[in-house]
């Protein structure tokens, strides 16, 4: 049998420790090297932690993730020349979807902004932090301090039982609603939470000091309906939910339009511009973009995974898929695509091609599980 | 009852003599590697397949692999209940998670094989 561990990613090479490594190691985790460090990729397998994030609640450790503060006079302005949102109205305590551009609109990365008293709060991927921290240095006047909040680990906990469980340990955050977010104390550690994630289900993230996160992380699992999930679940979870991962779904060949991501370009910016890289995304925007970023439904179980070719073409250059795998919630074969626009509607069939095999596809709505995102007034 | 093993992780079990067919299939040691086993493709009756070369792939959530033959020969079985449960992969990789039967070609390639101490004290090295 070929070696399934391999993995173009895993680099051996200065892999880095997290807060929570050993913690992770003692509860039996199987680690991997993800954007730099030893991460969890599973404990009980991957099926299992999935279904068990959908049904209760699942502890994810995500600090290899870049926790950035930007504050100083001029900070609203110095941010919406990088970034298409509307920061300017952004109330204290609510967060924001948002994207690093470059001059030709393409995604340097994906982000979360949150205004905070002590300035904009923004989490940033992994992979990309150092690029994503240097990016913004060059772009920012000398008046704005950006500080790396390495010293901060950060968790998720995620599910329909997550706050419930959680506000058991830090009472108040049910009150959060989904896309705000506040602080918080436990046992005197300071601790930064909104009411977000990465998996479709409501639920929380957790900033807090990096010397607290296993107290905090052994304190939440020993609630009977907290249990710790690996990278692997997280990656099955986001695909259900139609969310995007950066290197993967997104890059910086790729615009928001192309992408699907819209929403992120606000309309007072969409109206004024002004943004890196604003001139080439509404152009993009008006004239419409040629390929478009779907979800298929995979005839079948097996898996159609990043690579496989999509191969409508548009003036000869095919489409592709750029996330695939089996949905353990709906025990399909599901996959994000760039198709051509034209095929971009629910109910295009796609033909796609893997290892010489050709699969037949059907483009759906996303997301292919329903978002339980807990708002305002629900 | 003979069982042998490659490096692998594949098994090949001889029932009777060695010019009968051999059932092929992967270790406990190569499913709890893949994780959950989600689909499995297995050479159709008829096929010929050539000792080392892809005759089987098996996916779990996290990756796609090939199974190897670990012997030449022509298939004579599938094992049809994986398209329904590959699961079975997973829960009983030894038994009724077996992949397809060969009729051998050439039994001299089962030599050099290890038996199931061999495989254990190998998979401990790993």
């Amino acid at each position: 049998m070929s070696d399934p561990t391999s993995d173009p990613e895993m680099d051996d090479i200065e892999t880095g420790t997290l807060p929570l490594d050993a913690w992770h190691r003692a509860r039996g985790a199987r680690m991997v090297a993800f954007a730099g460090y030893h991460m969890p990729i599973q404990y009980d397998g991957i099926m299992a932690e999935h279904l068990w994030t959908r049904t209760s609640a699942g502890l994810f450790d995500v600090s290899h993730m870049g926790q950035l503060l930007l504050s100083g006079d001029g900070v609203v302005e110095a941010l919406e020349k990088m970034l298409p949102a509307d920061v300017a109205s952004l109330g204290e305590g609510r967060m924001r979807y948002s994207l690093l551009l470059n001059e030709t609109g393409g995604i340097l990365d994906d982000l979360m902004l949150t205004r905070r008293a002590d300035g904009y709060y923004m989490v940033v991927n992994g992979a990309t932090k150092y690029d994503d921290i240097a990016h913004i240095l060059d772009n920012l006047e000398d008046e704005i301090t950006l500080n790396h909040m390495d010293e901060q680990a950060l968790l998720a906990v995620q599910g329909p039982k997550a706050v419930e469980a959680l506000a058991r340990i830090v009472p108040g955050v049910e009150r959060l609603v989904f896309m705000t977010a506040g602080a918080f104390d436990w046992d005197g550690v300071p601790l930064w939470i909104s009411r977000s994630g990465y998996t479709g289900e409501d639920g929380c993230e957790i900033s807090l000091p990096a010397e607290a996160a296993e107290a905090f992380a052994e304190r939440l699992c020993q609630e009977p309906e907290v249990k710790p999930i690996g990278l692997g679940a997280r990656d099955s979870l986001r695909l259900e939910a139609g969310l995007p991962l950066y290197g993967h779904d997104l890059d910086p060949e790729t615009s928001p339009v192309t992408a699907d991501l819209g929403f992120a370009l606000s309309k007072r910016r969409r109206e004024e511009g002004g943004f890196l890289g604003a001139e080439p995304i509404l152009a993009e925007r008006a004239a419409g973009p040629l390929f478009k970023r779907v979800g298929l439904f995979v005839e079948g179980r097996q898996p159609v995974r990043e690579g496989a070719r999509v191969l409508e073409a548009i003036d000869g250059v095919e489409g592709r898929v750029t996330s695939g795998g089996f949905s353990p919630s709906l025990q399909r074969s599901i996959a994000m695509a760039y198709v051509p626009a034209v095929l971009a509607n629910p109910g295009s069939k796609i033909d796609i091609e893997q290892r010489g095999k050709r699969f037949a596809a059907e483009v759906t709505a996303m997301p292919f599980v329903p978002h339980q995102y807990v708002r305002k007034g629900a | 009852m003979a069982f042998y093993f490659t490096r692998d992780h594949e098994w090949i079990s001889i029932d009777g003599a060695e010019d009968s067919t051999a059932t092929v299939g992967i270790t406990d040691y190569a499913q709890a590697q893949l994780g959950d086993v989600v689909f499995v493709e297995v050479p159709p009756a008829g096929t010929t397949v050539d000792k080392g070369k892809e005759a089987a792939v098996v996916e779990s959530v996290k990756a796609a692999s090939d199974v190897y033959a670990p012997v030449s020969g022509e298939v004579v079985e599938a094992n049809a209940a994986l398209e329904a449960d590959p699961s079975l992969v997973n829960t009983a990789p030894e038994t009724d998670g077996w992949f397809f039967k060969v009729k051998l070609s050439d039994a001299g390639q089962l030599d050099g094989l290890m038996d199931a101490d061999s495989y254990k004290v190998y998979c401990e090295g790993l």
